[in-house]
């Protein structure tokens, strides 16, 4: 293991969340809420000092890593970031139990959003500004952030690859230019461009400025942290609409916007994962309507609904517009399934991703084919291009491996007094990265009855979805710590 | 500068690690994607895999947008393919082709528009020539030519006993006695550029610049001069070998080729009619002795298996054959060559990738540019060649006014026809040319880069 490396991405990972921290302190010290103020200032200080004296230790790292040191790398960056970033919470007393704010930490950056907090309007707006700003870095990945800005990048060998690929979700991840700073700043100058058209669509709304903010990190991060208790139901069906647009413009995969500007308009249009995720969207939201037909007034509203809500289940974000745990099962159902499935490869979205149940469906059709003519050849292609059996496999891995771990949670969860539903959709809500599920951990309701063990689980699950399963495999694994 | 690199064999992944740490932006074609991958994991590059002479492949690699195609795959008809392809999708792009084939090699530099050719690279005829140069002048390890051949730089190794030994470098000049310079030492692996209270000592390689005809002055001041080589031992008859033994030919060398490949020695026999062609094998050692090894004035292995060159090598050595010269093919870590008296060491990919590199630095930055880079001391040190314009710094001051980066040396100027080995007092002047000799720790693109 190259722990100096290892160890120098870290200090610069929790240097820049250090920093990311800074609006929060200012919001704290302008509201005028002193503890709050001193837990930023605090948790700012000691973060700064310690990933200083750890910089210092492992300044003079080379410059490489293994694949499997990547990926390990990116798994401790993750916890101890949420690790760090649930302080603030505990020192102001906010969320007072460390288990809670760490759960609403990992809930933040995984872009779950899913909330230990009953009540959110009581929380001061720096907690507030700090839970919505950590779905929108933990959307697009903090290393890809670090890759964006750090000098040294440029001289770096290829090794930064790992740290892409253990990061960024899809089942084969590249770069969209040669250079890995390059294709790191393209991605985030996207993102930042997206979320501020969405904010000001938001201020064209009428939107407050703050909770406009707020409501773009989360759409961004496809995340959900809100800041009233009834997420997005009582803002103006305007408001609802842009945020449908944007959360399903958030789920692409960004390499077709990349596309769009270099006016390769073909590709774009042509894109299967693309093609697949338009029509997964367009054909739940009819069935929905057709589902939903006498439970609300207008076929307008029903539409609006029903569209907010494939929208927000299927990109992984979270906002909820109505309570969809009331809606007839068949409703619910297709809202389930759309958890599993997830938004597309390299987009900020969770799930399975759209990519892989592509490749599934047809590996799937292959097999059956060869069951049928045992002597066939076939190579699976997707985009016109031969896909590497690897890749297969690996999908293939990645399925058993996430049935695995719902089985597995699912049971620890059954040890808490919760319902069949409630747990099940539990462990989907936070594997997936969604946030709220059916019956008691519903769109209004909150994640805080777990008892502590449930609540690791659910944190595990969180990161394991976030950074697709293998990276947090790897750091729970024996071998990963056996010397040779 | 955007970059395409067709083939990533060991030309191509030397490229990209050389120009992507220059600052180019490099995508590999191959169309092994488990290849590509290696690149990918070990350098900052992008990958496309496919057929490089395809136009779908060349245009996902985004050869439009492209300044520098540089096709080495396996296959030369490859190669020129894929670089009239790409040069139909954009006709801006200069194009680089490695040409192997000895049959095609005269006809393609004549035909270079109808392929579209910036440049053509052939490893084995670059490295022929290499080798002929070391025959000629014997005792040098290395010989680099700059300014159109009127500064050398050497490479020598300081053998037990030798008068250099345990000498510091103000000194040197009096033993030898006349005007040379040490701008790189390599001991122990390492580049030192030395200053004059460094001390030479024995298994150093020094890497000396004079003007051509002080050069032999040295050599005879040492009292390691040896006479011409009349005759050359060849071991492995393969493309080099046969661009080697035509070029001596020319020269009156007679040349002996032995080959195990009964078919190769008769088409060599037919395509080189004065040389003498054994069929068998080089590596067996009756066989060397029974073919006259003692009487050569050289061998030269140039087989295809680095370990056969080396033992054939060792061979010679130890049968007292006064020149040696071994081709490599790998020479990733050369520590563990230098402790073997294997002569000197040859490898067509370096010198093909540094005339690749030199054209690239051209390209990058027309004015002050390099107009030569040779990469010395196993490729830890470069020297290169500048001219000076009226942008340049310091022209007129003398050296000693002015300090240059840590380092960096100049290793000769060359003014008109005259060659100047540099001390305190000299100067250069615009329109002269500067050879500046650097470890490589600091990039220089122009000369201004040298001063500190």
């Amino acid at each position: 293991m190259n722990y100096k490396t290892m160890g120098r991405i870290l200090s610069q990972i929790l240097i820049l969340e250090a920093i990311f921290m800074i609006p929060s302190l200012c919001f704290a010290l302008y509201d005028g809420t002193f503890v709050t103020a001193v837990a930023f200032g605090v948790t700012i200080a000691g973060t700064l000092l310690a990933a200083g004296v750890l910089y210092l230790l492992c300044r003079k790292a080379e410059n490489a890593l293994r694949a499997g040191e990547g990926m390990i790398c990116v798994s401790l960056s993750w916890v101890f970031m949420s690790l760090i970033g649930a302080l603030p919470f505990v020192i102001s007393g906010e969320i007072p139990h460390f288990i809670d704010a760490f759960f609403e930490m990992v809930s933040g950056f995984t872009t779950t959003g899913a909330s230990v907090v009953a009540d959110v309007e009581v929380l001061s707006r720096a907690v507030l500004y700090w839970r919505s700003f950590s779905h929108w870095l933990g959307g697009m990945g903090v290393l890809v952030f670090l890759l964006a800005i750090a000098p040294s990048a440029e001289k770096n060998g290829g090794f930064t690859m790992h740290l892409l690929r253990a990061e960024s979700p899809g089942p084969n991840v590249s770069k969209l230019v040669p250079r890995m700073k390059q294709t790191a700043v393209i991605l985030y100058l996207l993102y930042i461009v997206l979320t501020v058209v969405d904010f000001l669509f938001l201020i064209a709304g009428r939107m407050p400025v703050f909770e406009a903010i707020c409501t773009a990190f989360g759409t961004a991060g496809t995340g959900g942290f809100g800041i009233k208790a009834d997420s997005l139901a009582s803002h103006t069906p305007y408001i609802q609409n842009v945020t449908t647009v944007f959360m399903l413009l958030f789920g692409v995969n960004f390499s077709c916007y990349h596309l769009l500007l270099l006016k390769q308009f073909k590709s774009v249009f042509k894109n299967e994962e693309l093609r697949l995720y338009v029509g997964i969207v367009a054909g739940s939201i009819a069935l929905i309507v057709w589902n939903l037909r006498g439970v609300y007034g207008t076929i307008g509203e029903t539409l609006r609904h029903a569209a907010f809500q494939v929208a927000s289940i299927i990109t992984t974000t979270g906002f909820a517009t109505t309570d969809f745990n009331l809606w007839p099962e068949f409703s619910k159902a297709i809202l389930l399934c759309l958890m599993v499935i997830g938004a597309c490869a390299g987009s900020t979205g969770g799930g399975m991703k759209c990519a892989r149940v592509l490749l599934l469906v047809k590996t799937l059709r292959r097999n059956i084919r060869l069951t049928l003519r045992p002597q066939r050849v076939e190579v699976i292609r997707s985009d016109g291009q031969a896909v590497d059996e690897r890749v297969i496999t690996s999908t293939g891995m990645y399925l058993a491996a996430y049935v695995m771990i719902v089985f597995l949670s699912f049971l620890l969860l059954s040890l808490d007094k919760f319902s069949f539903t409630t747990n099940f959709s539990a462990v989907f809500a936070c594997f997936n990265n969604i946030g709220p599920g059916l019956d008691a951990v519903g769109p209004i309701a909150n994640y805080g009855g777990y008892s502590v063990l449930s609540k690791l689980v659910l944190i595990t699950d969180m990161l394991a979805g976030r950074l697709e399963i293998f990276p947090i495999l790897a750091l729970l694994s024996r071998s990963t710590w056996k010397h040779a | 500068m955007k970059i395409l690199i067709a083939g990533h064999g060991k030309v191509g992944a030397t490229l990209a690690r050389q120009l992507s740490a220059e600052g180019s932006d490099i995508t590999l074609i191959d169309s092994d994607p488990e290849v590509l991958e290696e690149g990918l994991q070990q350098y900052d590059v992008m990958t496309v895999s496919g057929n490089c002479a395809v136009k779908d492949t060349l245009l996902q690699a985004g050869v439009e947008t492209a300044d520098l195609l540089i096709a080495v795959t396996g296959t030369d008809e490859v190669n020129l393919l894929t670089c009239v392809t790409a040069h139909s999708l954009n006709p801006k792009l200069h194009t680089i082709a490695r040409v192997r084939n000895p049959e095609y090699s005269d006809q393609i530099y004549e035909m270079r528009d109808v392929f579209a050719l910036s440049m053509m690279v052939n490893p084995e005829k670059q490295a022929a020539a290499e080798i002929e140069r070391l025959l000629k002048y014997p005792g040098f390890l290395k010989l680099d030519t700059f300014a159109k051949g009127r500064v050398e730089i050497a490479e020598l190794r300081i053998e037990e006993g030798s008068k250099l030994c345990d000498v510091p470098l103000c000194r040197v000049s009096e033993i030898v006695r006349c005007k040379i310079l040490i701008c790189a030492v390599l001991r122990g692996g390492e580049v030192i550029t030395p200053a004059g209270d460094f001390v030479l000592s024995e298994g150093d390689r020094i890497f000396v610049t004079a003007p051509m005809n002080n050069l032999s002055a040295l050599m005879k001041n040492l009292g390691i001069l040896k006479r011409r080589v009349r005759n050359v031992l060849i071991s492995g008859g393969g493309r080099t070998s046969f661009y080697l033994a035509d070029q001596l030919e020319k020269n009156g060398i007679d040349v002996k080729i032995i080959e195990k490949d009964r078919a190769r020695c008769v088409l060599l026999a037919a395509l080189l009619p004065t040389a003498n062609i054994v069929a068998g094998d080089a590596s067996s050692q009756p066989m060397l002795e029974s073919e006259g090894l003692t009487t050569f004035d050289a061998v030269v292995s140039l087989t295809g298996m680095d370990e056969v060159n080396m033992v054939i090598s060792l061979f010679a050595h130890s049968h007292g054959v006064p020149q040696i010269i071994t081709k490599i093919g790998r020479v990733e870590d050369s520590r563990m060559l230098d402790s073997l008296p294997l002569g000197s060491i040859i490898s067509p990919k370096d010198l093909c990738c540094s005339s690749i590199v030199r054209y690239v630095r051209a390209m990058r930055n027309q004015t002050g540019a390099a107009k030569a880079v040779h990469f010395i001391a196993d490729g830890k040190a470069e020297a290169i060649e500048f001219r000076v314009d009226k942008e340049t710094l310091h022209a007129g001051e003398p050296l000693r006014n002015f300090k240059l980066r840590k380092n960096v040396l100049i290793a000769a100027i060359t003014h008109g026809k005259t060659t100047v080995i540099p001390d305190g007092n000299s100067a250069f002047m615009p329109g002269d040319t500067v050879i500046v000799v650097s470890n490589g720790s600091n990039r220089i693109y122009q000369l201004n880069d040298i001063f500190a």
